[in-house]
């Protein structure tokens, strides 16, 4: 049997963009045409107004360290400590995420640090957007 | 709703509580129904509504033998019980039904019969959290903590107190897992979960369940317990998705749940003489006490840290011991309820002398949902 391995999101309709995008090396999000909302989760209408017309765009990849556990247990597919974030992106919405590339501590892992995305690619099909401390 | 019109007549935990590995979960709420409905002094054809969570009700009615006339699955996690007396309440003024029996029971520990939980991977959780290395609550309930400490000046020595006070509490009672006394030191030295949560700041795994009977305060007079009346009650839910909340600084699901009761009641937080906030993890009192505006977020800290939670404080908080070192089967807003509902009675193992008003506070998920429930035994 295969070792248990990282979890895989499996794309639907409505946030196949999303998935796509990070594929191509493009964090993406949504935003109202009618009320310039942006938001995330990706869906095909504004949770602020209800609007039906929307547009994907390509954001900065840049945010800060909104909150984070440093998770000490087994999981499959990640060597603890990890940290397991949330991040506020400059365009306004958070998501769920790791920061990699730093000593996995609350020294280096300070809030409303700056971060920035880092496209990491799991296995053929699947890339996670996951974030670095900023540089400068 | 109005006020005092419905009452509880029948409470009951499972006869074990704790790690019970001889008993499948559909029994273990059949055999806190019984208790209850012997506590309450009837028979199980006596009951005409029904409401439990996770199990459907036509699991549990089938196998209690009950023919309902109103069902309640509302599913929101661990205050759905919360939910379920409000909505128990509801139905029983609107002439659905007389006799309201609620159930929860959960095979935590042992696993037995226990009905799975899953995340499907093209869930929004599924694509949007799972993937990140979450596992269960412990990972995932924890995330907002650092935020909301610094926000609201909160020391990790302040939050540690809740563990230790309701350890205080746990050992004045018998049934609780957990008993023997803690420091802070013990607390902080304890092995570490999910930064900055550790062991003694996460609830407990176990065995058990509980159930409720709700009908007509007119009714409950005629009933051999101490009725406990209906004073106000509050629900609301968030999202799924810890990391979607609207502010890590508190919770909006506790701000509509908590109000929206103590509206209904018509009472001031001065007259509330005990108190219950769902503590699946040590940070839940904190955000319970600041979001229902017993005090402002920033004091929170202080106000357990000084002891004002503790025996013969000023506000008894979770005197039970709570999830942290009573029980935690998995949806714990039932024992809560409980504890609220023997506080009333006045037959709790630790008493809070002429108690009058309760307040029941639940959360579910992970800040996905609330329930808020308010007691007296006055009418």
């Amino acid at each position: 049997m295969p070792e248990p391995q990282r979890a895989r999101p499996k794309a639907t309709p409505e946030t196949k963009d999303f998935w796509d995008g990070v594929q191509a090396g493009e964090l993406r999000l949504q935003k109202c045409n009618k009320c310039s909302k942006t938001y995330f989760p990706p869906r095909p209408f504004c949770p602020g107004c209800g609007h039906r017309e929307v547009t994907s765009f390509k954001a900065s990849g840049k945010g800060f360290l909104y909150s984070y556990v440093i998770h000490h247990r087994p999981v499959p597919g990640f060597t603890p400590p990890y940290s397991i974030a949330v991040v506020e992106l400059e365009e306004g919405p958070r998501m769920m995420t790791n920061i990699v590339d730093c000593p996995q501590t609350p020294e280096a892992l300070q809030l409303d640090m700056k971060v920035q995305v880092k496209f990491e690619k799991i296995d053929d099909k699947t890339t996670l957007p996951l974030f670095v401390p900023a540089k400068g | 709703m109005r006020r005092n019109q419905v009452a509880v007549v029948g409470a009951a935990e499972t006869t074990k509580l704790g790690v019970i590995p001889d008993v499948s979960q559909i029994q273990l709420h059949a055999d806190a129904a019984l208790n209850a409905i012997a506590d309450a002094g009837l028979t199980i054809k006596d009951i005409d509504g029904f409401a439990t969570a996770v199990e459907q009700p036509q699991q549990i009615c089938h196998y209690l033998g009950i023919t309902p006339t109103w069902v309640d699955n509302t599913s929101v996690g661990g205050c759905s019980f919360m939910i379920h007396v409000r909505h128990a309440a509801a139905a029983i003024e609107a002439g659905l039904c007389k006799t309201v029996l609620i159930t929860h029971a959960e095979s935590g520990k042992s696993n037995i019969g226990r009905t799975p939980r899953g995340v499907a991977p093209d869930s929004l959780n599924g694509q949007f959290e799972l993937p990140y290395g979450v596992a269960g609550p412990p990972s995932m309930f924890t995330i907002p903590v650092l935020r909301y400490l610094k926000t609201h000046g909160i020391t990790q020595e302040q939050m540690a107190m809740v563990s230790v006070v309701q350890r205080e509490w746990a050992g004045k009672n018998p049934r609780a897992t957990m008993k023997d006394p803690i420091t802070v030191a013990d607390v902080l030295n304890s092995r570490m979960i999910a930064y900055p949560m550790r062991i003694l700041q996460c609830c407990l795994v176990t065995d058990g369940g509980g159930a409720l009977i709700l009908t007509s305060a007119d009714r409950a007079k005629d009933f051999k317990t101490k009725p406990v009346y209906i004073l106000g009650t509050g629900e609301s839910v968030e999202t799924p998705m810890v990391s979607q909340m609207e502010t890590f600084n508190s919770s909006r699901a506790f701000k509509v749940a908590g109000p929206l009761a103590f509206q209904e009641a018509g009472i001031t937080h001065k007259d509330v003489n005990h108190l219950m906030i769902y503590d699946a993890f040590a940070h839940l009192p904190l955000y319970g006490l600041g979001d229902l505006g017993f005090m402002p977020h920033e004091e929170t800290g202080k106000f357990i840290a000084d002891g004002n939670t503790r025996p013969g404080g000023k506000l008894p908080l979770n005197t039970n011991g709570g999830g942290l070192s009573y029980m935690h089967s998995g949806m714990y807003g039932m024992y809560a309820l409980q504890e609220s509902v023997r506080q009333m009675r006045g037959t709790a193992a630790a008493q809070v002398p002429n108690a009058k008003i309760s307040v029941c506070h639940g959360v579910g998920g992970m800040f996905a949902a609330s329930g808020t429930v308010i007691f007296t035994n006055q009418r």
